[in-house]
């Protein structure tokens, strides 16, 4: 049995605990509604791009010229998988999550005989992936201190990959993140970045199509603008979700933290009462013995 | 017929309403856009986005580049980054514009992709300095 001391100091650690998880659910909600807000906002960018990429992807699927960005290089050797996952911990298993599938990936990958390299993105990940993946790991990097993440962060890691494809440092690039559903859920998904997904075939293949677009200065040209610039939105709004689905994840955690704190007080308290009772019925007891005994 | 203008950057949508006649920076040259237009895509180069309501200019933004979609009844401008052009500021525009000389001049002549780079961002940087010079003439 636990002294009534020991007891005593043991709730207070726990409702201190209890207090800074409260605290970190609260913070965690309004940077939640920040990044939703955030990711809101950059849909109408990422909705036109699409538009117009499949609006000029269509001419260049036949083309034997057409660029390597957009229908890949031929070959199906190396991938690469880009791997979003959070800067910190306390989120539960949002970025074990994304580790656990990447693993599988390249699991299966692998045994087809392929060859499988890594850029992670976030700190725990690149954690995760040292320990797991180790020597496959050709790039990381996070975005620790920045409040916001902003469109140039997307852009340079666009050129980074775009730069390792130009070198033939990989065939096709996939891309691994968390997207968030929603506050409860959030999913691990993977998409093709290079060669670029297909586009989604007309809605309406009625012949109602729309008319074709002139296009300024003609389509190879605006296409080899285009396609760096839709990777690095994809890579944006993966971003976005990435930051969303960790605040809502972080939110998760920390609030069955705060209940389970609060479950644990309850316990203690309990038997904290029950000891202080059984010491005070102790020296009754003391106390009318002595009086009989006189 | 109204026009439809969207101007959208990646981090939001700036600016989404009806006007008479937008004139933008096309990379080919200035193009005004009327209601009717025939459907067209185009690149656009750093340069100032007006919009017309009845005759007169009555908003002008400077987008550093970027795309444009132009239907029959709208046009949407994808810009790399947009600033409101009485918020430009000739020094910065001249800081600018000077790094971007510094990186064309170092620019490696036989790497396509970095002299595009290179020649896209001094060419923004100059438009933006053009832009931005203009203002202050006419408030003083």
């Amino acid at each position: 049995m636990p002294s009534l001391k020991t007891l005593r100091t043991r709730i207070n650690s726990v409702r201190s605990t209890q207090k800074i998880t409260g605290a970190m659910k609260m913070v965690a909600a309004a940077k939640l509604r920040r990044a939703q807000a955030q990711a809101e906002a950059s849909r109408p960018y990422a909705r036109r791009m699409g538009e117009m990429m499949s609006a000029l992807a269509g001419g260049a699927q036949g083309n034997p010229n057409a660029p390597s960005l957009l229908v890949g290089n031929g070959r199906d050797k190396t991938h690469l998988l880009l791997a979003l996952t959070a800067d910190r911990g306390l989120a539960g298993a949002f970025s074990a999550n994304v580790g656990r599938h990447t693993r599988t990936l390249i699991t299966s990958l692998e045994s087809q005989g392929k060859t499988v390299k890594i850029f992670g993105l976030g700190r725990k990940g690149n954690d995760y992936f040292r320990r797991y993946a180790g020597d496959r790991v050709i790039g990381t990097k996070n975005f620790i201190g920045k409040k916001t993440i902003a469109f140039e962060d997307a852009e340079a890691i666009a050129g980074e990959i775009i730069a390792l494809f130009k070198k033939s440092e990989f065939d096709v690039c996939t891309l691994v993140f968390n997207r968030f559903h929603s506050v409860m859920s959030q999913t691990v998904t993977q998409t093709p970045l290079i060669p670029a997904a297909s586009p989604p075939a007309n809605d309406n293949p009625a012949g109602d199509a729309p008319a074709p677009y002139e296009i300024e200065p003609d389509d190879g040209t605006l296409l080899a603008r285009l396609l760096p610039r839709n990777l690095a939105v994809q890579i944006y709004a993966a971003l976005l979700e990435n930051s969303a689905g960790f605040y809502a994840s972080q939110m998760t955690a920390m609030d069955s933290a705060t209940r389970n704190a609060g479950e644990m007080i309850k316990k203690l308290s309990l038997n904290y009462n029950r000891a202080r009772q059984a010491n005070i019925t102790k020296e009754l007891i003391e106390i009318i013995s002595g009086a009989e005994a006189v | 017929m109204p026009l439809a203008l969207e101007i959208i950057s990646p981090e939001k949508l700036l600016l989404s309403r009806d006007v008479d006649m937008v004139v933008i920076p096309g990379t080919e040259g200035d193009l005004g856009i009327l209601p009717g237009h025939a459907n067209l895509i185009t690149g656009l180069r750093g340069g100032l986005v007006d919009i017309y309501a009845g005759g007169q200019i009555t908003e002008r933004y400077f987008v550093s580049g970027g795309f444009a979609e132009v239907t029959d009844t709208h046009c949407a401008v994808l810009a790399d980054s947009i600033i409101r052009q009485s918020d430009l500021n000739p020094a910065t525009a001249a800081t600018l514009l000077d790094e971007a000389k510094a990186d064309y001049a170092a620019v490696n002549m036989a790497d396509q992709d970095s002299y595009l780079r290179a020649s896209d961002r001094l060419i923004s940087a100059q438009a933006m300095l053009d832009s931005a010079a203009p203002a202050r003439a006419e408030k003083t």
